[in-house]
């Protein structure tokens, strides 16, 4: 039996009742990112195997004294690559950070670890999370595993194809614009940005402040709900950490959407949509409709004016944050150059790529001075006025359905060349970020050439339960779908 | 072609902001990326924000505070092993100009 | 020259606040630790690091304004601001631009022309900067981060004086109020306060200002007049000469004393200020801000009052006793453990101040305890040592604050009153001086004091004169 077929809480479940061990699954895990690396390239960096079956046994030996009783504990999972871990290797798939090794884990990582989670790798991303198709990784694409000429997705792309690849149970991504739903969407796996505060940002290395947050990826929504509830905490060291009262996700877990009001955009269905992706998200709504929601059209207003927006708070954002990478404290400094300031500008060219590079310094222009009012606190009063358009949608709804994405995952260098129909793509994902709001994707067909689709929801803030709850009851009309790589097998570790 | 125009003397300028040193080639892209950027974001000017607050955050959060004690310890060799070159305890850079 | 010239001076003052940690990490701000050992991934700026703001900074930072009549901002917010240099550790320092925590206050200065209000534009907080330790032998320069994270406010004030003068009397009004608070220890020596003269020249008469420039690198008050006076004379050389000041910042050099400018192709000053996404608004209600308030300790000018009506002694005292709050606290600790205001005044003001003089030491650094000199103070009162003896002990205690009592017994300086011994020495000493006897019953009142002294010379100092006197005057009858 391949364990990494099993969803992460089917394993866990199994390995509490002692039908295999942590260890077995560890093994499972690894035996998987040996055989399929060389394909998919989920990771940037793999923890040495006898590490990760001594961490194995060490989190059997607490579950079996009964010290470690989470549906987590002994599970394998897969961390994004811009979450620090204390001496491993975190380079935010950037050579700027090439050989740094944190001295501190993220408090997500930290609060899975106590869960008893076995970390397999640290896995490919867009460098510093700039890009929907993790191509702008300085170590290598990573490709989709359901076809491998086409792009994963981004910025996540590594964690939603080592999940779909079952290289490991589940994994943690981060969403800035989509980063999580989007590639969730093109790997055919499950993916939830929480309300911005939910999950602690202490230790994730900062693209856009004000909107980044950690989010699991895994095979379903039950999943979710529960890594969510492992890693949802209120953390002192992170001021915008909120403290939540109900983080018990997993109540949610019910099949019954009856009664519950879902808008659906029309705005989200214009220009630009595919049409077999458009069917998909349609025939879901329908499914929610029969199972007893209320679904209607309306319009949500402000959907063009997002991406502008958020391109200008988040590399304005980016241009500071990303200012610390100077060749002074860690990581990379160019080995060529005369005096500080040629140091400071040969590390940082040398060390960043050119979407980096690019956002950099759009982000510095717009903050510079006289364009200020113009650029930033315009696009500001913009988030201020999404938001109202929101807030307006959630008197009326419970939730808002509609698509991750215009398209299912182009094919590999495609993306790249045009970089504002690039941006375009985030278009149904990034004003969830700019409203700090809850969204999740779920998948919900493969179009012609087999390639995934994924169902967008959007909740109101802190309502992640009514996320969970429609999203589980439109999941138990479908059987998880593996994808072809997955189903090859794996050799006997 | 692009509505807004980057001139070299503002990529210049921004080069010198972000710290970051284009060649050639890399600056004429730089010019029309941020050009293209630029015609799309005035897209934000059809929004009539008169009298809209600007936000910076989300929700209204605030007064998070820590207490005034002590709680770090010295961990300065494991910080420092990740310098590129350190020297007596201290990160090691270039002459400063004084 | 021809033209009358007016200065118009504006001051950026640093206060480092007295916190026991950083402003946004649990690092201590202990001074001269080894470098870096005072440091963690949020003041040294290490990558998913996140800010957390010290609660005291804030109530500091409104106390300062509170005591400086500020307005206090109810719903303040933290900035980021952007410039690249290694001893900013995330190349932005967080600091408040759009909301400070302070605004529009003022405090009275007085000077010789009379008395005159600063008035201050903001206060705001913001982190202090790294060292940077200029390495002779390799020729570069190292970076220290325990500076890197103090909490600092910056006191703005608007551009209302004209002279060093004034300039002076404006720092050294604020360093005493800060002080009193609590709030900073204000050495400028130490860098814990530091001011930049942000200074420009107008001809007298004239409604608008001139060009300012801004001189920074100033660590004491002769330093601040030098500065001044050069910056002053530089301007009007360069109007006189029908020339342009620039507006620049420039670093004055006290050993050379010019300043030059700091500019640098590289630098652009376009600081792309923005709010801090890392940090929540600091919002102070009206229960908070009268928390801080009922907090406030007596203020100098208070202080002045109270002594003038509780204790009675001379202004002049007051003045001096009240210019540092460190001898303000130990003559009234001191006065507490039961001794007469008069007396302890006299202690401070004469034998503290001379000490302090001849050590080179700051008031603030004064070791011994108000116990102490209430102990010697009882000792003189009760006749155990005479005055030449205290003070001797006196210098002992200013060093090492040890108790005046036991050490008196210990070195055996307790005064003689055995009347008999001291009598027969006297005897003996009258006996031996006829000379001096002479002279004393021949009018030469003069002559008496030799004796005193050979008495007390004999006595090695342990006899109460006014016993000496009494037996020496007995028997020169």
């Amino acid at each position: 039996m391949n364990l990494m077929s099993l969803t992460a809480a089917e394993l866990g479940k199994k390995i509490k009742a002692k039908e295999v061990s942590a260890r077995e699954a560890a093994e499972c895990s690894l035996a998987a990112i040996r055989e399929r690396e060389a394909e998919v390239h989920s990771f940037v960096t793999t923890v040495d195997e006898e590490a990760v079956l001594l961490r194995a046994d060490e989190v059997q030996k607490q579950i079996s004294e009964g010290k470690l009783c989470s549906p987590l504990a002994g599970v394998p999972v897969a961390v994004k690559d811009n979450m620090c871990t204390k001496g491993l290797l975190t380079t935010c798939s950037s050579k700027i950070l090439g050989n740094f090794k944190p001295t501190y884990t993220a408090e997500a990582v930290l609060n899975l670890e106590r869960a008893g989670a076995i970390v397999v790798g640290k896995t490919n991303m867009d460098e510093f999370a700039m890009g929907s198709t993790t191509e702008t990784s300085y170590f290598g694409v990573t490709r989709n595993p359901w076809n491998t000429g086409h792009v994963p997705g981004g910025s996540s792309g590594g964690s939603c194809a080592a999940v779909a690849a079952e290289e490991c149970s589940y994994a943690l991504g981060s969403d800035t614009g989509g980063s999580i739903r989007q590639p969730s969407s093109f790997c055919g796996v499950t993916g939830i940005k929480p309300t911005y505060g939910t999950v602690s940002r202490y230790g994730l290395i900062a693209y856009g402040s004000s909107l980044d947050q950690i989010g699991p990826v895994a095979k379903d929504v039950t999943d979710c709900a529960v890594i969510l509830e492992a890693i949802a905490s209120h953390d002192r060291k992170d001021s915008t950490s909120v403290a939540r009262e109900d983080c018990r996700f997993t109540e949610a877990l019910r099949d019954d959407a009856a009664g519950m009001r879902i808008g659906i955009p029309r705005d989200y269905f214009g220009k630009g949509l595919d049409g077999e992706v458009k069917d998909a998200v349609l025939g879901a709504a329908k499914v929610l409709e029969d199972k007893g929601a209320v679904v209607e059209e309306f319009d949500l207003s402000l959907v063009e004016y997002a991406i502008p927006a958020y391109y200008v708070i988040a590399s304005a954002e980016a241009s500071s944050n990303l200012a610390r990478f100077d060749g002074v404290k860690y990581a990379y400094r160019s080995e060529d150059f005369v005096g500080l300031h040629q140091m400071y500008k040969k590390t940082r060219s040398e060390g960043f790529g050119a979407e980096v590079k690019r956002r950099i310094m759009l982000g510095s222009f717009v903050l510079s001075s006289g364009y200020y009012d113009a650029y930033y606190l315009k696009a500001l009063r913009t988030k201020a006025l999404i938001k109202r358009a929101f807030d307006k949608a959630f008197e009326k709804y419970d939730l808002i359905l509609g698509p991750v994405a215009p398209t299912t995952a182009p094919k590999l260098g495609e993306s790249l060349a045009d970089p504002i129909k690039m941006y375009l793509g985030d278009i149904y994902t990034i004003s969830v970020n700019l409203a700090g709001l809850p969204g999740i994707s779920v998948p919900c067909g493969l179009d012609g050439n087999g390639m995934p689709i994924g169902l967008q929801l959007i909740g109101d803030c802190f309502q992640e339960k009514k996320l969970f709850r429609a999203a589980y009851a439109y999941e138990q009309t479908r059987a998880y779908r593996h994808c072809p790589l997955a189903q090859k097998g794996v050799s006997e570790a | 072609m692009a509505k807004n125009v980057i001139s070299d003397e503002t990529i210049e300028y921004v080069g010198i902001l972000a710290k970051l040193e284009l060649s050639g080639e890399e600056r004429e892209r730089a010019k029309e990326d941020m050009a293209n950027m630029l015609d799309y974001i005035d897209l934000l000017n059809e929004l009539d924000t008169a009298g809209v607050e600007p936000m910076s955050h989300v929700f209204p959060v605030h007064n998070v505070f820590r207490e005034d004690v002590v709680e770090n310890g010295d961990d300065r060799d494991n910080m420092l092993a990740n310098a590129p070159e350190q020297k007596d305890g201290c990160y090691k850079v270039p002459k400063t100009v004084e | 020259m021809s033209k009358q010239y007016e200065t118009v001076i504006g001051l950026e003052v640093h206060v480092e606040l007295a916190t026991k940690t950083k402003i946004f990490c649990a690092c201590s701000t202990q001074f001269g630790g080894e470098p870096n050992t005072h440091t963690c991934p949020v003041c040294t700026g290490m990558p998913g690091s996140l800010p957390v703001l010290n609660r005291q900074v804030v109530e500091y930072a409104a106390a300062v304004g509170l005591a400086t009549n500020c307005t206090i901002t109810r719903n303040g917010r933290f900035d980021r601001k952007n410039y690249f240099y290694p001893d900013n550790p995330q190349n932005y320092q967080i600091s408040q631009l759009y909301f400070p925590i302070c605004r529009d206050g003022g405090v009275e200065i007085e000077t010789a022309a009379g008395k005159k209000v600063v008035r201050i534009h903001e206060i705001h907080m913001e982190e202090d900067a790294g060292k940077l330790i200029h390495d002779e032998w390799e020729d570069c320069t190292l970076v220290d981060f325990n500076r890197s994270g103090v909490p600092l406010i910056e006191i703005v004030s608007e551009p209302d004086m004209r002279s060093a003068e004034e300039v002076i009397a404006y720092l050294d009004k604020l360093r005493l109020i800060i002080q009193y608070l609590g709030a900073s220890d204000c050495k400028l020596q130490e860098g814990s306060m530091r001011a930049d003269v942000n200074l420009s020249v107008r001809e007298v008469g004239c409604e608008t200002f001139g060009t300012r420039t801004e001189m920074k690198n100033l660590n004491s008050f002769k330093a601040i007049a030098r500065a001044i006076e050069g910056e002053k004379n530089r301007q009007i050389d360069i109007l006189e000469e029908g020339g342009q000041v620039i507006q620049e910042t420039r670093r004055w050099d006290d050993n050379k004393e010019c300043s030059y400018a700091m500019r640098s192709k590289e630098d652009a000053q376009d600081y792309r200020y923005f709010p801090e996404p890392d940090l929540v608004p600091v919002i102070i209600d009206d229960e908070w801000l009268e928390e801080i308030r009922s907090r406030q300790p007596e203020l100098r000018d208070e202080k002045r009052i109270r002594y003038q009506e509780e204790y009675g002694i001379p202004e002049y005292d007051i003045d001096i006793l009240t210019s540092e709050k460190r001898l303000a606290d130990l003559f009234e600790e001191t006065i507490a453990a039961g001794c007469k205001p008069k007396e302890v005044s006299n202690w401070l003001m004469v034998e503290t101040m001379r000490l302090l003089k001849d050590e080179d030491m700051d008031a603030a650094d004064i070791r011994f305890s108000p116990a102490h000199l209430a102990a010697l103070i009882g000792l003189v009162e009760q006749g155990k040592i005479n005055r030449t003896v205290a003070k001797e002990v006196f210098e002992v205690m200013f060093r090492e604050d040890m108790d005046p009592v036991s050490y008196v017994e210990e070195k055996g300086l307790v005064m003689v009153q055995d009347e008999g011994a001291l009598r027969s020495t006297i005897e003996e000493i009258v006996k031996n001086n006829p000379q001096s006897v002479e002279d004393y019953r021949g009018g030469k009142k003069k002559a008496m004091g030799f004796l005193v002294g050979q008495t007390m010379k004999a006595m090695k100092g342990k006899a109460d004169p006014a016993m000496v006197n009494r037996i020496l005057l007995e028997l020169l009858a």
